[in-house]
């Protein structure tokens, strides 16, 4: 007992200062990339500013509309944050430092995140706003079409790795000495960061929101604190793919030619540098790329992403069976 | 086979986590926040002016053919996963069954494609 409320509290941990870090990243990244302030007055140089977001956001009033349908308005933030949370279950920070190393890891993590599609649809749908159902149903179209290249990429890993649990796969990353992306997953690893990027439904496959065109899309309705839990839960996703991808095909906690034994020390560091990294690109490519066009997104997921993943798997499967 | 058991009450303890914090955020709030609602403040907001009819209007689901497409792949994915983990012992038949079975996949998408019903219009 006393062990599992340890590791949930080890995971409380690292969900909350995942998404708080990541969006100081996004936002100083913003202002260092582009011409504007940014967050400047609050702490230490407005490093600290996520912190009175949190406060202003539960001081908010919540307003509820009277025409939306209550409890599922009311409730659609949950499933969003509850599918975010438990993705964090699976990642190894090191070989012991996991909550939960599941026989199934990746399946689970792949099957739990594509919960989040509920909240977004029901969001979107229960809100009574026109604006809101569009981008709801956008948002539907499109997690659902990049759901299919994220998975496919995945089991170029799994073909190499002959496991699922992401421990193993990390062992088996070491056991090689190079991780996978070297190894010939290269192109999986691109499918997979651009499956993910429209996961996260971040720029520049940001349509469901898109600000411009349709208010704030699914949330346009949403105020004070269920819009505070939207956001930090586009930030704990945002984390934990890229620390995921950083665990399936960047060799995870681990990187050539340190020594295997001091792996519970170094681990966690070097996992979060990887994880960081990546988000940096993600950071980079938000804000320096235009939006896609709706029915582009759903041409480059179907005409493109699905057919690539499904001959990258032909070939690793060649190349492990072959050779 | 007890450890099995012990990671998915794990897991249980995870989700449970997960909804604990949405809870707390929203008794938090509950406490702090100002509540003085009026009929104009709880209209639909939609993008600032008054909205023009209802929000529940009958709404044409473009994507429900993609929906279709995503349940064959996503069960084709299922079926994909136990064979990779045991590519190395199924050998050169468990290949050749997988190119016949991603071969015909492949075709059904081309024919989708072919026949127009991927267009988002």
């Amino acid at each position: 007992m006393t062990d599992v409320l340890v590791k949930v509290g080890f995971l409380a941990l690292a969900a909350l200062n995942g998404a708080i870090i990541f969006t100081i990243m996004d936002v100083k990244g913003a202002s260092w990339m582009q011409r504007r302030p940014g967050p400047l007055h609050v702490g230490l140089r407005g490093f600290i500013f996520p912190l009175a977001e949190i406060l202003k956001f539960v001081q908010k009033e919540d307003i509820i509309p009277t025409e939306v349908d209550r409890p599922v308005f009311k409730w659609a933030p949950a499933y969003v944050m509850v599918s975010c949370v438990a993705l964090f279950a699976v990642v190894p920070m090191s070989p012991t430092l996991v909550v939960a190393d599941l026989e199934l890891g990746v399946f689970f993590a792949l099957a739990i995140s594509s919960l989040g599609t509920i909240g977004v649809l029901t969001a979107g749908w229960s809100s009574a706003n026109k604006y809101s159902l569009m981008g709801g149903l956008r948002a539907a179209g499109q997690l659902i079409a990049y759901e299919l290249p994220l998975i496919l990429a995945v089991v170029g890993v799994v073909i190499q790795a002959e496991t699922m649990s992401l421990v193993g796969i990390v062992e088996k990353q070491i056991e090689w000495g190079v991780p996978f992306v070297v190894g010939g997953q290269i192109v999986g690893f691109l499918i997979f960061m651009v499956a993910a990027t429209a996961e996260m439904m971040r720029v520049p496959f940001d349509m469901p929101i898109g600000e411009s065109e349709l208010t704030m899309g699914f949330m346009t309705e949403y105020s004070g604190i269920r819009f505070l839990i939207f956001y930090i839960s586009e930030y704990m996703n945002m984390f934990i793919l890229c620390a995921i991808a950083s665990t399936l095909f960047l060799g995870g906690y681990h990187v050539p030619l340190l020594p295997t034994e001091w792996v519970n020390f170094y681990g966690p560091v070097v996992l979060l540098t990887k994880t960081a990294i990546l988000g940096f690109i993600l950071v980079a490519v938000r804000w320096s790329q235009p939006r896609f066009r709706e029915d582009q997104l759903q041409n480059l997921a179907w005409k493109i992403l699905i057919p690539a993943s499904l001959i990258n798997i032909l070939v690793t499967a060649v190349m492990k069976v072959g050779f | 086979m007890i450890s099995y058991f012990q990671d998915y009450v794990t897991i249980a303890a995870v989700l449970g986590f997960g909804l604990f914090l949405v809870v707390l955020l929203l008794g938090v709030a509950s406490v702090l926040r100002p509540n003085k609602p009026y009929a104009e403040k709880l209209q639909t907001y939609e993008c600032g002016v008054d909205p023009v009819g209802s929000g529940w209007s009958q709404t044409y689901v473009r994507y429900y053919i993609f929906g279709l497409l995503f349940v064959i792949f996503d069960v084709e994915a299922v079926f994909i996963f136990p064979w990779a983990i045991n590519l190395e012992k199924l050998g050169y038949f468990g290949l050749i069954e997988m190119f016949v079975f991603i071969f015909i996949l492949l075709i059904g998408l081309i024919y989708a494609i072919r026949k127009d019903v991927l267009k988002w219009e």
